[in-house]
């Protein structure tokens, strides 16, 4: 087992090479490494939740390798970044064939709805919604430093997140109406939309996710007990 | 917005670009990787390379390239070219493509199509078309466009995205290399008979083509090759000119 300092959850769920790449690009003295090994990943530092495919799959291969417990618990001790379906999965309910997910955040996961689907000029809209839209920031969070709110970011998916609550809603897009990119809580951080593709936008808010500290306080605290006297 | 995207297409054979490429400065005219890097620094949207080697023995060296290039270019990768089975969709991914174009083998064997897309997801599987005026109405042709088929290319579409395809690349053989513009009565019906996104390609020569391929052609992608490589226009000018006609755009 390597000691990771980030670790990309491989559940079997398409290509990660690029998630890989890009954050050995931000980081390039860290320990970054695709695994499924449960103790490589409780080890990381950090962790980076990807995924593509159809949610069905996705929650089947993640039980198949038994990861489930892990990623939830990665989810509660470590900055965790969620990429895609990686962002999908972690709410309680996905309609892309009726499917229970993680229910770390509370909502659901719906399809863009034909019937809505035209621009003001009457003009079809295509799903999958694939390509570049702008990323509206509706909080500010430490890993939006250094990118301009509004920035585009590469996107490819049919179905988007509704999350019970606003408060956990850190980014919204236009498909036409806004939809919800972007969610936050405590070291979570996860996004519809593909960083590692996202030329510099992207690599900013990777870079951002590699010194991000959420544990901030408590860390301290652990640390050096006089500083919290 | 979502924005419309330009795409410049590198044709590459033996792990070299073909075609000049006429950036200002290129130490290597070539050399894919540093051309992927200009490109992605111009404002490409994403990159396709299209594999043209002709002998097998040289095919895997595309995969030495993309790996490079992926290492360096942060933007979406599209790999076309000889693909004919569904380990040699697994490879193009592994190496760091982010989507792979399927052309001839849809037709000889259009469950591949399906198998990709199940193993690897729709947002990866890029079908490629190219279309023939004939008759009244478009036919495909395979094999670099050698071949007829018989098949109608708006029946095509529709039976490529009911089999998995996320995206199709829509190539009008009659107007590729003449720079007279896209095809825009194909563009625009095969665009309104599904709802993947069409990438339009074949007859760009000027930035007003671009334009009427997603106002009047209805394309959510533009590609294009020789206007780019021989430095006629920038992808920044065309996305200028794009936005100045009223076009959504990434600057």
């Amino acid at each position: 087992m390597t000691q990771l300092d980030i670790a990309v959850i491989d559940y079997g769920m398409g290509n990660l090479r690029s998630v890989d790449k890009a954050m050995e690009y931000v980081s390039p003295n860290a320990a970054v490494k695709v695994t499924s090994d449960p103790d490589e990943i409780l080890s990381a530092g950090r962790v980076v939740f990807p995924g593509q495919g159809a949610a069905r799959d996705c929650m089947r291969e993640i039980d198949a390798r038994g990861l489930r417990e892990v990623i939830k618990e990665a989810a509660r001790s470590k900055p965790f970044l969620g990429i895609c379906m990686g962002l999908q999965v972690l709410f309680e309910h996905s309609e892309e064939g009726d499917t229970p997910c993680l229910g770390i955040f509370k909502g659901e996961v719906v399809r863009f709805p034909k019937e809505a689907m035209h621009d003001d000029a009457g003009e079809k809209l295509k799903v999958p919604h694939m390509g570049w839209n702008n990323v509206h920031q509706s909080m500010s969070h430490p890993l939006w430093t250094g990118i301009e709110d509004g920035s585009r970011f590469y996107y490819v998916h049919s179905y988007f997140v509704q999350p019970a609550s606003p408060d956990s809603v850190t980014g919204f897009s236009h498909y036409p109406f806004p939809f919800t990119c972007a969610v936050a809580s405590g070291n979570i951080f996860a996004v519809q939309f593909h960083p590692e593709k996202s030329a510099q936008a992207g690599l900013t808010l990777l870079g951002n996710f590699i010194t991000w500290d959420p544990f901030k306080t408590k860390s301290a605290c652990d640390m050096a007990d006089s500083n919290c006297a | 917005m979502l924005a419309k995207r330009i795409i410049p297409c590198l044709d590459v054979t033996a792990g070299r670009v073909v075609k000049g490429v006429n950036f200002v400065e290129l130490k290597d005219a070539g050399d894919p990787i540093e051309i992927a890097k200009r490109y992605n620094d111009a404002g490409a949207d994403e990159l396709t390379f299209l594999d043209i080697t002709a002998s097998s023995d040289d095919r895997d060296l595309i995969l030495h390239i993309i790996e490079a290039v992926a290492e360096q270019v942060f933007i979406p990768l599209t790999v076309g070219g000889g693909v004919r089975k569904v380990e040699d969709v697994r490879r193009l991914l592994n190496a760091g493509a982010d989507k792979v174009g399927i052309n001839t083998a849809a037709v000889t064997n259009p469950q591949l199509v399906a198998d990709a897309s199940g193993y690897f997801g729709s947002q990866c599987i890029v079908v490629a078309i190219d279309a023939k005026r004939v008759d009244g109405h478009w036919e495909i042709f395979t094999h670099g466009g050698r071949k007829p088929t018989g098949i109608d290319a708006v029946e095509w579409a529709k039976k490529m995205e009911k089999l998995g395809a996320g995206e199709l690349l829509l190539t009008s053989m009659d107007r590729d290399g003449t720079k007279s513009g896209f095809d825009l009565e194909l563009t625009r019906s095969i665009s309104d008979a599904v709802d993947i996104p069409i990438i339009a390609s074949g007859g760009v020569g000027n930035l007003q083509h671009m334009v009427d391929g997603i106002k009047i052609g209805h394309a959510d992608a533009v590609l294009a090759a020789s206007i780019f490589h021989f430095g006629e226009f920038t992808v920044d000018e065309a996305k200028h000119y794009m936005q100045q006609q009223g076009i959504e755009v990434r600057l």
